[in-house]
């Protein structure tokens, strides 16, 4: 195992982080105080509880996970994109390192800096509103995989991509809906039957309902299917890294 | 003695079906410079990218010290530094922070004083806390040689290392080879501008459409092929080459200005002698004599027609 380089390419990460603290720390700050005062205020003054949870904190694990997923998608494509995009990527492929040590790096940087996001939310988020976390452990499980998982499928991004349009793609096209309509704003029991049973086969349902449960153990599915849903989307990252590394796809072909 | 580079049957076909290389079998020695010729898309990066594992082969295998380049990565590539043709550089880092980072890649443990000499040798010790996007064109095209350089390899690839580079920077540049050369590193270089090859090569490999035209010692290369030219301008014109000397192979030129010679300086008589007692017998007057040398470009564009 190259620990060097592993170590290397995460703190190289990491310094694009430093160098862009300002939208990287301070912009989910204000957006996130933003939503608290259009949703919180505004909106919440009218709905106040949703099962007996007060609406701001409510949306406060549905707006982690949003900022969590855009950021770890956002984060691990960029990347390897760049690299990709510059031509510095050669650096990479010509060092004696496998490209699990390359995903380590990449992702551990990119799973890293949305957790940091994600704590500052929380962070912020309870400055507004009373929060307590029912099952720390859980949350934690939910939040790190997470993480990692969205880290991964954005790396996978990364390496299809061939333009930024492509990598903007799914961030921005595919996430935003599958998390607005993932009940991060409301519990989908306030939603008609129809759309209700929709809502089912969005994954983000899941991995919100899942990690509200951690919070206020209220949720909109079984908190083991929401386990199960992020354990196998993980998988199935893992799998397509896997064929990606043994065929070279889009890196040595 | 074992080739530190070994290619045997190399080949790589791209997905869109266009066959960069088809067999190509090479060895390079320790210790020398090695100069890959050939013409754009020759097939001289996929080569050299497929040694350093940036690209896939399709069939054939690549030692390097014995160790096969995609079984035995770890060990061929902690081996090998490689210079890129493009300037493709992070533009918001800092010297000192990116040839640091090539170093990491590479498994070896930080050494800044290996960094602070590679950096002083290449004249960049005063800019390292500059970011790579404020350094000019060859100061760029250094930097990417440090960052090959970071981590002490054996095997040196530069891929046009002097392209779009001015003359001062140039010359430096081979300067730095040489030393590197004298440290016992072993240097391949692929370029298409001659007199690099000429000015620096121990051997010189033609490459062409995939293809490895011929590998030679650059000295025997320039015996074999390189032909001398004699040149006797003349005060007056002559319609045609006297009768007395038919014997040699001699062609009139610029209206009867001009005898040209070919000879081969390995022959054991050259024959000049004779032909100026015979020019002057024949009452010819000489105004001027020259000869020219044929150069490795001569030799190339000569090797590359053949193979077509």
């Amino acid at each position: 195992m190259n620990f060097e380089a592993v170590k290397s390419i995460y703190f190289f990460e990491m310094a694009r982080t430093r160098r862009t603290l300002l939208q990287s720390v301070v912009s989910p700050v204000i957006s996130t105080s933003l939503y608290f005062i259009v949703f919180g205020a505004a909106i919440g003054g009218r709905i106040q509880q949703i099962d007996g949870v007060s609406y701001g904190a409510f949306i406060t694990p549905g707006l982690m996970m949003l900022t969590l997923l855009t950021q770890c998608i956002g984060n691990g494509s960029f990347g390897i994109y760049f690299p990709k995009f510059t031509g510095t990527i050669y650096e990479v492929l010509s060092s004696p390192i496998s490209m699990i040590e390359i995903v380590l790096g990449y992702v551990g940087a990119a799973a890293t800096k949305g957790l940091m996001i994600g704590t500052i939310i929380l962070a912020t988020a309870s400055l507004f509103v009373d929060l307590s976390i029912a099952h720390p452990f859980v949350m934690l499980f939910f939040f790190v995989l997470t993480a990692i998982t969205f880290s991964l499928f954005g790396f996978i991004i990364g390496i299809w991509a061939k333009d930024f349009e492509q990598l903007n793609l799914i961030p921005m096209l595919v996430v935003p809906p599958l998390v607005f309509l993932g009940g991060s704003f409301y519990s989908i029991n306030m939603l008609p039957p129809f759309w209700q049973a929709v809502s089912h086969f969005n994954p983000v349902l899941y991995l919100i309902s899942g990690f509200r449960w951690s919070f206020f153990e209220v949720s909109d599915v079984n908190p083991l299917a929401s386990a199960a849903i992020i354990l196998g989307f993980l998988a199935l990252c893992l799998s397509v890294l896997t064929w990606i590394f043994r065929t070279g796809y889009r890196l040595r072909s | 003695m074992a080739p530190i580079v070994s290619v045997s049957n190399l080949s790589k076909t791209y997905a869109s079906g266009f066959q960069a290389l088809k067999g190509v079998s090479l060895d390079i020695e320790e210790g020398e410079i090695l100069a890959l010729l050939g013409p754009n898309g020759a097939g001289k990066t996929t080569l050299i990218s497929i040694v350093c594992g940036v690209v896939n082969p399709s069939g054939g295998r690549v030692a390097v010290n014995g160790f096969d380049v995609v079984r035995d990565f770890r060990q061929t590539r902690s081996m090998i530094g490689l210079v890129p043709q493009e300037l493709t550089t992070d533009a918001f880092e800092t010297v000192w922070n990116t040839v640091s980072f090539s170093r990491g890649l590479h498994g070896k443990k930080p050494d800044p004083a290996h960094i602070e000499k590679v950096l002083k040798d290449l004249s960049l010790w005063d800019k390292k806390d500059n970011m790579l996007r404020e350094l000019s064109g060859g100061m760029k095209r250094r930097v990417l040689i440090a960052k090959a350089l970071s981590h002490e390899p054996r095997v040196l690839f530069l891929d046009e290392p002097t392209a779009g580079v001015d003359v001062n920077l140039r010359k430096s540049m081979w300067e730095v080879v040489e030393r590197l050369r004298a440290s016992g590193v072993t240097i391949i270089l692929t370029t298409h501008y001659i007199e690099e090859a000429e000015e620096i090569a121990d051997r010189i490999a033609v490459i062409n459409g995939g293809e490895i035209l011929l590998v030679e010692d650059k000295a025997a290369l320039m015996t074999k092929l390189g032909r001398k030219q004699l040149r006797v301008d003349l005060v007056q014109p002559i319609d045609e080459v006297p009768e007395a000397l038919s014997s040699y192979s001699l062609s009139l030129e610029e209206g009867g200005q001009c005898l040209i010679y070919d000879y081969d300086t390995s022959a054991e008589r050259t024959g000049i002698t004779a032909l100026l007692a015979a020019l002057s017998e024949a009452g010819i007057r000489l105004r001027d004599i020259s000869t020219r040398q044929s150069s490795l470009e001569d030799i190339f564009v000569e090797i590359v027609e053949a193979g077509q």
